[in-house]
């Protein structure tokens, strides 16, 4: 994991290509995250294969509920040779959930996005393929979303277990 | 010398007294009770109803059907170690069409329930179901949107339970499930669950045949043709 | 083109291309709908396969069908209680999902785990390990019409499920490693058990060998079938023996050693060519360095606690609580509530079977998570399925199914 200094080195070299692309560095017990601005997504993640993170371990998505911006995508990242990992993150509102896809340059994303689709309801632009992965293909709702309601059944006891008549 | 006179057909369990019945019988000279009990004691007399069930229940082809870790815990008991071989199941057909024994072992999702539903439905009369493991019985250790139980859409003979159930308790609830078929013909359970001729029937040949328009059953439905 | 998510279910179904296929004259093709019921597809996995004859020119994955929703239901569970939801996921290597989640839990707590728990989840992730690859040995057999390999497998298997069943009283799914170490300390027999069984059974692996590394028929269907190379394999996000099988030498355990594994000595095992017979023999080989690991993890065993002593986190043994109040307290508290996390996010990876297995664990401090997410490796690798059976036979796409080891419960969680 590039430590602090490391982190805030490459977030200065991303500000330096795109000034509003980071809007935020983290860095957590000993792993490094950056926080980027949607449309920077792409940017950032070829700027970090040209820096070694050529493999892009997990697409997955976040929900920040009740925080807004509401729905986040995470993009772990690989550096195989020194084996060094940073995440990548962004976040979307649910009225405008456009994240550029990176499946173009990083075949590995098409499955993740489309889950992180089907789960939350985060819409790639430019996906090759975008549609529900898991749910079935008329399903409503993004299941994953934290008010989304777990469903299930009720659990039955004694007082609410409904009579069966006796035949 | 005393010359002891023998019964002819007296006890069974002694080889001599059967030997010169049998030769009596070969001569005709056994009377009516002694050739009552000499029937009695060498055929086996039963219903045809019986006899069927005895071929049924020792002759399952269980459906290869395994959703998830039961369906491992299903292998394990086809392996060696709880040889299900034993009792003569071990023939597992690829197709519902020759099957007779359908083993949901595993969760079932809302994705594979109707899927389950028409490999249920492919299969020809009679048929048994057995809901192994907790998730297909009762949603198992997952209560939430994607999981449903095997009962809600389809009739189940036999829940066993477990998370995933030893390989010994399936092959118990196995064969309780041949106990059932032996013992119990009538199945009494199938008209509440609308389970009689849950066959796959073409919806050409519902229009014509009125004997057909019983295939298709929706659990609770009353019988149309009965 | 953005799809918007109330496009009408129809339209959306038309919307679905099959990719463009190049064909030469008026060849037709067939639509080849495979599963989800099918005795070959390791669970419940659809395929499109589009064929010309019997040449596959595109196959098309269709998962979601034991979609379990376990993360979602994780979020509604106590960090404890998420151990069991989550060792269901990738249904063959639980003792993984079950580290991958533990560890995630104990980066964002800071607790260390004591050496002789790291020792003890060592020895059952390496057991695990050969079990799941002896799974793959037997239905990868069935697949290929080897019917004794399956039955010889199983034969094994059942022995490291004793082993298991020894020290949790679960064959599968055994809840045995908890947040801080591990559920219980080994009963006395285990060690010689393990012993029995390590010691028997690389003559059990020199017989499976022998029955199936020169077999003619193996060779000629797996020899120089599906190999994809290293780049494009990179490029999907494949991770584990495929990647090995093409030269790779990445593997976790060696590379970002966690749970003590830098203690041990053992070699990755790495192929040449990348095709069905390099991922065969790599996880043969792998199941010998996972058994020289487990005797080191024996042989070393430290003395020690087998939970972390944090009676904030890990419950406080039974005689405690007949004499002090505080461990009553704690008790009370991880039971009915449960242990607080800080919030934060830590995503934890580790070696399975099958790849790399990360967890994705976000707190935000309360006593449930916010989010788990199972990076699981056979998600992932099952991109790589359609280069691997690019305009190779349906019999080669069945043997290929077999060698890439998908679980359906990792894929569709």
């Amino acid at each position: 994991m590039p430590d602090a200094t490391g982190l805030e080195l490459i977030a200065g070299e991303l500000r330096d290509a795109d000034a509003e692309a980071v809007l935020g560095t983290l860095h957590f017990r000993g792993r490094a995250t950056l926080l980027v601005h949607p449309d920077a997504v792409v940017g950032t993640l070829e700027h970090l294969r040209g820096r070694g993170f050529n493999f892009l371990a997990s697409v997955h998505g976040v929900d920040y509920f009740p925080e807004e911006p509401r729905l986040g995508v995470m993009y772990e990242m690989l550096d195989m040779r020194t084996v060094d990992r940073i995440s990548v993150k962004t976040r979307v509102h649910t009225e405008h959930p456009h994240v550029p896809s990176v499946t173009p340059g990083w075949p590995t994303a098409d499955l993740q996005e489309r889950e992180v689709y089907d789960m939350f309801g985060v819409i790639f632009s430019g996906h090759p393929d975008l549609r529900r992965s898991h749910m079935p293909e008329d399903y409503e709702g993004h299941p994953q979303r934290r008010d989304f309601p777990i469903g299930g059944e009720p659990v039955l006891y004694t007082h609410n277990e409904p009579r069966r008549e006796p035949e | 010398m005393e010359i002891v006179r023998r019964e002819k057909v007296s006890d069974p369990s002694d080889f001599r007294s059967r030997q010169l019945s049998a030769a009596s019988m070969m001569r005709g000279e056994l009377d009516d009770e002694q050739l009552d009990q000499y029937v009695e004691e060498r055929v086996l007399t039963t219903t045809l109803e019986k006899a069927a069930n005895w071929a049924r229940g020792n002759a399952f082809m269980p459906a290869t059907f395994g959703l998830a870790c039961c369906a491992i815990e299903m292998m394990a008991m086809v392996g060696s170690r709880v040889d299900i071989a034993r009792f003569g199941f071990e023939a597992f057909r690829a197709s519902p069409r020759q099957a007779d024994l359908l083993i949901i072992s595993g969760r079932i999702s809302i994705k594979m329930a109707p899927v389950i539903r028409r490999i249920y439905d492919q299969m020809l009369e009679p048929k048994w179901a057995i809901a192994m493991g907790a998730c297909s019985s009762s949603q198992g250790v997952f209560n939430n949107y994607a999981i449903v139980a095997a009962d809600k859409f389809m009739p189940v003979d036999l829940h066993i339970p477990g998370c995933p159930p030893r390989p010994e308790a399936l092959a118990h609830g196995v064969l309780k499930l041949r106990n059932k078929i032996l013992s119990q013909p009538d199945q009494g359970w199938r008209s509440r669950y609308g389970g009689q001729g849950t066959e796959e029937v073409l919806e050409s040949e519902l229009a014509g045949d009125a004997n057909a328009r019983h295939g298709i059953n929706v659990a609770g439905e009353a019988d149309p043709s009965a | 083109m953005a799809l918007t998510p109330d496009i009408d279910y129809r339209e959306m179904e038309k919307s679905v291309e099959l990719s463009e296929i190049q064909h030469g004259g008026d060849d037709e093709f067939l639509t080849l709908n495979m599963g989800p019921h099918h005795p070959a597809t390791h669970g419940v996995l659809r395929l499109l396969t589009t064929l010309e004859g019997e040449v596959v020119r595109d196959v098309k994955p269709i998962i979601g069908y034991v979609h379990t929703g376990i993360e979602k239901t994780c979020e509604d569970k106590a960090y404890w209680k998420v151990i069991p939801i989550v060792e269901r996921m990738d249904y063959l290597s639980y003792y993984f999902n079950a580290l991958a989640f533990c560890g995630a839990v104990e980066t964002l707590l800071e607790v260390d785990v004591p050496p002789r728990a790291q020792y003890l989840r060592v020895i059952h992730l390496e057991l695990n390990r050969i079990a799941s690859h002896l799974i793959w040995l037997a239905t990868g057999g069935l697949d290929l019409g080897a019917m004794s390999v399956f039955w010889y497998g199983w034969r094994d298997r059942d022995q490291i499920l004793d082993l298991f069943e020894m020290s949790s009283g679960q064959r599968m799914h055994t809840r045995y490693f908890q947040v801080g170490g591990v559920m219980e300390d080994i009963p006395s027999g285990f060690e010689a058990a393990v012993r029995r069984f390590t010691s028997g059974f690389p003559t059990r692996l020199d017989q499976f060998e022998d029955l199936i590394d020169k077999n003619e028929i193996v060779l000629q269907r797996l020899r120089n079938v599906a190999a994809v190379d290293e780049q494009t394999l990179l490029g999907l996000g494949v991770t584990g023996p495929l990647l090995r099988a093409t030269g790779n030498p990445f593997d976790l355990r060696k590379a970002a050693p966690y749970c003590s594994y830098d203690h041990f000595d053992f070699k990755i095992p790495v192929g040449t060519v990348g095709d069905n017979y390099d991922r065969y023999r790599v996880r043969m080989a792998e199941m010998r360095e996972s058994l020289k690991i487990v005797e080191q993890a024996l042989d070393g065993l430290p003395e020690g606690a087998y939970i972390t002593e944090n009676r904030k986190i890990a419950l406080p043994p039974r005689h405690e609580l007949a004499t002090s109040m505080e461990a009553l307290i704690h008790h009370f508290k991880l039971v009915t509530e449960g242990f607080r996390v800080p919030p934060g996010e830590v995503y934890y990876p580790i070696e399975s079977p099958r790849g790399e297995l990360g967890c994705f664990v976000r707190s935000d401090g309360s006593a449930k998570p916010a989010r788990v997410h199972m990076r699981d490796p056979s998600f992932v690798n099952l991109q790589a399925f359609k280069p691997m059976v690019q305009d190779l036979y349906i019999a080669d796409l069945i043997a290929t199914l077999a060698m890439l080891d998908p679980i359906l419960g990792g894929i569709d969680r």
